[in-house]
């Protein structure tokens, strides 16, 4: 018997209204006026714009109407070759006693972590594998095995970085508050360190991505109410409790039991090893991230520039804001397919094994149209953001690009003051429309 | 659930396997070997009509058993897609061993049901929830107890009247067994119900609609004279009716003539319509009522996405990008069609993920919000 819910109780179904007018997506970022977005006008025509996002649209509804078995095959395949991966990782780091197999289960146990953070965590949690209706394989279900809790990640990665990409004020993985990567970023004598900053964080980066979860910037700006930041602290806490414990301390309990035959440090040898795993997957991570985002030709956006944009200047911009990274096909598997970064933030939904195909079409799309297609060996695209964070790590020339100048300042104050001026006009205004309406 | 499945299900474990559940190790080596999602393998399936089929279930060790009127969520995949949708147990709950049986007539619309009729094969994989639902006889046996379905509203009351049978606790000192079919080559469970005539205690009687039989001693749809004939009381009798939503509703209007909502249990059913040519008809206009489950809400649809209708209604749902990118607002769509606002495209599934930011309802609709 197929069947029931809760019976209504007042069925209304003599209202008919209508329903044309709602085949446009809203737009990410609507201005007060009815202005349009300059994004891209440089190089493209608004028509030249309008046909380049109907083709990616007509691409990507052919791509979702051809998801199928092949593609739930292949995540559960990729899930089932992780946990092989982390249970014989798992039984390598208690082997101490034979470097050999302790090296491999180190590595394995890193691959596992790697392979769960990106084919699987990152791409789960975009809702890839939503249309499966599979709760184990759920975008909003799905946690992954990282300290960031999947709640703040998503608001931060899939909201804020997918939807404002490289829009500065917006997308806060731009240097993510602590690099200076872009030259509209104002500089401050901290970013002196930007490479053994970008180093640490490299070493450290799924707490990276935990403390930019955390969004302590809005929080001390006052964007960020109390109780939001308390509940962001909180989530990050239990989960970091969790991972900790698993990681540091239940296994290396279990490992006690080696003791008697490998000496009292065996426990301190699974410990060890489970932090060089986590090393192993913070350092690819970063890697593939890095080069998929800051490499010298990657482009950035001001938000006057893109108030009111089209269906093809969003795409454009996901296009010139991203970079892709050749490589054989196992390279693009661990990098979680995020070596078709550019595919990625067009498609952010659409299964990331489909992204290598979708490449193909999207390179001719794009030659058709004459536009940039940034793609380039992990050396080249590493090497050009090293050179990146050096150059924009010196203090530049140019007073207005540095944070603290009094030029800066001056600016600021400037804006700051024009922006309470404009306010108070609009709150005499609006006294003065109220005023009006007063009976006499 | 055993000892294993337990200590499997337990925090303990669950702190070695955070932050995923044991199953979803555990449904890798095996998918019946979870330690906490029901599954059941499909061990014979049955034709009862030349519509219907009744598919027995052998669930694994994470079913806790049903009672009899309850339902539960029944899921099969196709083409990498988990299509769910909610059947009642019928066979009798006090059968001995753990297997169980649906019983599902093919809807013309309904995707699982026609893939139940036609396409599912012993041994295959079914992902079912726990038991479910309030549609269950009380405690304490009433004196007089009636039974009334139309169509496939049989199915529960069938496990109900077959559990009543199969166990020695005392029955009711009357139970009517009422039954609406189209034709007697429509009915279901037809041999079990003939051998039932001869029972003393439980009287069933069977009323063709469409082709009633020479000597019938009712005819055509449920009215109140039918009970009338049968000499029961609206009023003294706990009365349990599942059916199509017109024999629920005439049914419920005589009870409640008769003052006797109270004795009165109800079970819809529906069937979603994936019928393309309604479905677009449908979606040239905004029509039906969107319905909000966890809040309890609902509102006419004004054509507007689900995000927005829901904010109009005063809810306060999630969301981030409001253009179909982040997956922040995506929910549960429980019941309806909602088409995409930019692709056009019409999704009609029962328990599928939507994104209420780029969805707009088509006809009537109920979502998880």
């Amino acid at each position: 018997m197929s069947h029931k819910r809760t019976p209504r109780t007042t069925p209304r179904l003599d209202t008919v209204y209508d329903a044309t007018g709602h085949d446009e997506a809203p737009r990410p970022l609507v201005a007060d006026d009815d202005r349009q977005a300059t994004v891209g006008l440089d190089i493209m025509t608004r028509e030249e714009l309008d046909s380049f996002g109907r083709e990616l649209d007509e691409l990507r509804l052919r791509t979702l109407a051809s998801l199928g078995q092949a593609d739930a095959n292949y995540i559960r395949r990729v899930i089932r070759v992780q946990q092989w991966c982390e249970i014989l990782g798992r039984i390598g780091i208690f082997t101490p006693f034979f470097w050999p197999t302790f090296v491999a289960g180190i590595l394995l146990l890193g691959l596992a972590k790697i392979l769960e953070n990106m084919e699987i965590g990152h791409n789960v949690m975009h809702g890839q594998y939503d249309w499966m209706n599979d709760p184990l394989i759920d975008g909003k279900r799905y946690d992954w095995d990282n300290v960031a809790p999947a709640q703040d990640w998503k608001h931060g990665h899939n909201y804020l970085h997918h939807t404002y990409t490289n829009i500065h004020g917006m997308d806060k993985d731009i240097g993510y508050g602590l690099l200076r990567i872009d030259e509209a970023q104002p500089w401050y004598p901290s970013h002196r360190a930007n490479l053994p900053a970008a180093f640490l964080l490299m070493l450290f980066f799924e707490w990276g991505v935990m403390y930019h979860g955390l969004e302590l910037g809005d929080y001390l700006k006052g964007d960020m109410s109390k109780e939001e930041f308390q509940n962001r602290k909180k989530r990050a806490m239990a989960k970091t409790r969790r991972q900790v414990f698993k990681d540091y301390v239940v296994f290396p309990v279990l490992a006690i039991a080696l003791v008697p035959f490998v000496g009292w440090w065996a426990p301190l040898a699974v410990l060890g090893a489970t932090f060089a795993a986590n090393i192993v997957r913070n350092v690819w991570t970063f890697l593939i991230i890095f080069c998929g985002h800051f490499p010298a030709e990657v482009q950035s956006f001001d938000e006057e520039e893109v108030k009111n944009e089209s269906r093809g200047q969003w795409y454009l911009r996901q296009l010139l804001g991203s970079a892709n990274i050749s490589g054989s096909r196992p390279f693009h598997v661990l990098s979680g397919n995020l070596s078709h970064q550019i595919e990625h933030h067009l498609f952010p939904d659409i299964p990331a094994r489909r992204y290598p195909e979708l490449s193909r079409e999207i390179r001719s799309i794009c030659e058709r149209h004459g536009l940039q297609y940034n793609t380039g060996r992990m050396s080249k695209q590493l090497l050009s953001v090293g050179r990146q964070l050096v150059a924009y790590g010196r203090k530049p020339s140019d007073p207005y690009l540095i944070g603290n100048s009094p030029e800066s300042k001056a600016l600021r104050r400037a804006k700051r003051e024009a922006a309470r001026a404009a306010s108070s006009v609009e709150a005499a205004r609006a006294a003065g429309e109220s005023a009006e309406h007063l009976p006499a | 659930m055993g000892v294993v499945r337990t200590a499997l299900a337990s925090r303990a474990v669950g702190s070695v396997t955070s932050p995923h559940h044991v199953d979803h190790y555990l449904e890798k080596l095996h998918p019946l070997w979870t330690a906490e999602a029901v599954r059941a393998k499909v061990v014979r399936i049955e034709r009862e009509t030349d519509n219907a089929t009744t598919v027995t279930l052998r669930p694994n060790g994470a079913w806790k058993g049903f009672t009899p009127g309850q339902h539960v969520e029944f899921g099969v995949e196709v083409d990498g897609v988990r299509k769910v949708r909610v059947f009642s147990v019928s066979s009798s709950a006090a059968a001995k061993g753990r297997n169980f049986s649906v019983s599902v007539k093919a809807h013309p619309d309904g995707f699982v049901s026609r893939f139940l009729n036609s396409r599912l094969a012993d041994g295959e994989l079914v992902y079912l929830s726990q038991a479910q639902g309030e549609f269950v006889l009380p405690t304490v046996m009433p004196e007089n107890l009636l039974l009334l379905s139309g169509g496939s509203g049989i199915t529960p009351v069938m496990s109900m009247l077959r559990t009543m049978l199969g166990s020695t606790t005392p029955r009711p000192q009357r139970v009517t067994f009422l039954h609406y079919a189209r034709s007697r080559d429509d009915e279901m469970f037809t041999e079990q119900l003939d051998a039932w005539t001869e029972l003393a205690d439980v009287e069933v009687v069977r009323v063709y609609t469409r082709e009633p039989e020479d000597g019938a001693s009712l005819a055509g749809r449920f009215t109140v004279d039918h009970l009338a004939d049968l000499g029961i009381d609206p009023a003294t009798t706990l009365t349990y009716v599942c059916g199509p939503a017109g024999l629920i509703g005439t049914v419920r209007e005589t009870f409640e003539a008769h003052g006797a909502a109270d004795q009165l249990r109800l079970e819809y059913f529906k069937v979603p319509t994936i019928d393309p040519a309604l479905l677009a008809e449908a979606a040239a206009k905004a029509t039906g009522t969107l319905a909000f489950d966890r809040s309890g809400t609902e509102a006419a649809n004004s054509g507007s996405t689900i995000l927005e209708q829901a904010e109009a209604a005063g809810l306060t749902p999630e969301y981030g990008c409001r253009m179909g990118v982040c997956n922040t607002c995506a929910i549960k769509k429980l019941h309806g069609a909602v088409r995409h606002v930019i692709s056009g495209e019409i999704n009609a599934n029962t328990d599928e993920t939507i994104k209420p930011c780029v969805h707009v309802p088509v006809g009537d609709v109920t979502v998880a919000l």
